[in-house]
């Protein structure tokens, strides 16, 4: 569970997160959505402790986030840019990762095999294709089976298998009651992983709603024109 | 533990890159070259003076501001991970300084060894490399200074440069200007102090202190040796120096401790 109470942030004069509070739940993917510059991305990194707000608490489950990093023992992070020191291999950038955190015995490697990654475990990380990158951030944000997930646009750059095989692989971490945060613009892959939905628009939050709840009550067929209608609605 | 860890990985990065082998040739080059058109292995040190004065800074500057602005996803990625702030810190700064030793190191050593000059200018050699050491530490850490207050790449680098520009060159042109219209008030202390303000002065001064030839390279230098003689002069100048590596790293890594990535 991650907990946020009345975050706030301002960069300068511009207030990115506005009295931000929600609960994020286990056993769930939650989708994190908004426009350009709503806040969301503010919104992850404080959780991820690369911000500090100027105001509010942020908790993943008894932790409180105050800049200490060992919570961070219990979080996988895919970014939507991966970059590793580019000389370094695939092979030895999992152990360098591996080393930071003591070499844990209880890995997940499933995604190695499932990815064919072995092919590509000995060249240099510059050399990878894009989609290959993507792999290798997965594997790492999977690999310690952590409690909590942040997954940023997860499926950009990858081929259909690897796509497909990766959303099994978050649903299986659902299904193990871990907590799951999802960002993606694309918004049929959102509908298709996402149990919840947290919308920002100016740093606030505009919808907090369970994905069935949010499609029923909008009556409309997919996520974005139920985004659309649920907003107007209130605008008007 | 953890800084070692990932200064181990950063440092195995850095001796596969490009960069390292470039600075590191040129060095080597240099050297060699120097030993083929002098002969002599004074000649050969006064001659690496100069460049090592005017590349190691450059080298830092340029390589230091690319090198935090090449990390930021890397660093973010990074703070995801259960470690701290400082440690990542450290391995950045070191993880670019200590290479760009080693290849200075490696490129003025070898031309000196298979050259049969080494045992005889030991101590010259040695102050040679141990400035442009202390200059990679100072001038990494003014680097990444200016890039951790500057997220525009742009202007980090312009502002790189132009410290590099205003230390090497319109410095000394200041410094210049000022004692010769006030060449007829005592300007020795002044003179002390404005050379201890710029970290090139203060290694320019070490390495004439070094090879006894302040009188023949100006102002700075003499003024230095009549105060303080060869060896206590050489203790001040080193431990302005380190004080001159000290401080950007200190600020730096305070910059980066507070840092919103």
């Amino acid at each position: 569970m991650i907990t946020i109470r009345n975050v706030v942030k301002r960069f300068g004069r511009q207030s990115v997160l506005d009295s931000v509070s929600v609960d994020i739940a286990p056993g769930n993917v939650t989708a994190i959505l908004g426009p350009n510059g709503a806040g969301k991305t503010t919104l992850i990194k404080c959780m991820l402790g690369l911000v500090k707000p100027d105001l509010g608490d942020i908790r993943i489950g008894d932790t409180l986030i105050n800049g200490g990093g060992e919570y961070r023992h219990r979080i996988g992070y895919m970014p939507q840019y991966a970059r590793y020191p580019e000389n370094l291999t695939a092979a030895e950038i999992i152990d360098m990762i591996r080393d930071i955190r003591g070499f844990p015995t209880d890995e997940d490697t499933e995604l190695i095999d499932a990815f064919h990654l072995k092919a590509e475990w000995n060249k240099p990380f510059k050399v990878l294709s894009g989609g290959n990158r993507q792999k290798v951030s997965a594997v790492l944000a999977f690999l310690f089976r952590p409690d909590v997930l942040f997954l940023d646009e997860p499926t950009a750059g990858l081929d259909p298998r690897s796509s497909a095989i990766l959303k099994d692989k978050i649903r299986l971490a659902r299904d193990h009651n871990r907590t799951i945060l999802l960002t993606s613009h694309i918004l049929s892959e959102v509908q298709e992983l996402a149990d919840h939905v947290v919308y920002l628009i100016d740093g606030k939050i505009r919808l907090d709603e369970p994905m069935n709840e949010l499609i029923r009550v909008s009556g409309e067929a997919n996520l974005e024109r139920a985004i659309a209608a649920r907003i107007y609605t209130e605008a008007v | 533990m953890i800084t070692y860890k990932l200064i181990k990985y950063q440092w195995r990065d850095a001796i596969r890159s490009r960069w390292l082998l470039v600075y590191t040739i040129l060095f080597w080059l240099a050297t060699d070259g120097l030993f083929r058109f002098s002969g002599s292995g004074e000649r050969v040190i006064l001659g690496l003076l100069n460049l090592v004065l005017l590349l190691v800074p450059l080298v830092g500057v340029i390589l230091g501001t690319m090198h935090v602005y090449q990390s930021r996803e890397y660093v973010e990625l990074m703070l995801t991970q259960p470690i701290h702030r400082k440690s990542l810190f450290k391995s950045l700064y070191f993880g670019l300084s200590l290479p760009l030793c080693a290849g200075l190191a490696v490129g003025i050593f070898l031309p000196f060894l298979y050259n049969g000059a080494l045992t005889d200018h030991l101590p010259s050699i040695l102050m040679l490399i141990g400035v442009g050491w202390a200059l990679t530490f100072v001038f990494v850490g003014l680097a990444f200074t200016i890039a951790f207050r500057h997220d525009d790449r742009v202007k980090g680098i312009g502002l790189a440069l132009g410290l590099w520009i205003f230390l090497a060159i319109i410095y000394d042109a200041l410094v210049l200007i000022g004692l010769t219209v006030f060449h007829e008030y005592p300007l020795q202390t002044p003179a002390l102090v404005l050379m201890m303000l710029n970290p090139l002065d203060l290694a320019r001064v070490l390495l004439l202190l070094q090879f006894e030839a302040s009188a023949l390279m100006g102002f700075t230098g003499a003024v230095f040796e009549s105060f303080f003689g060869s060896l206590k002069g050489q203790i001040i100048a080193f431990g302005v120096l380190a004080t001159w590596a000290a401080i950007p790293f200190w600020l730096c890594q305070n910059l980066f401790s507070k840092k919103h990535f």
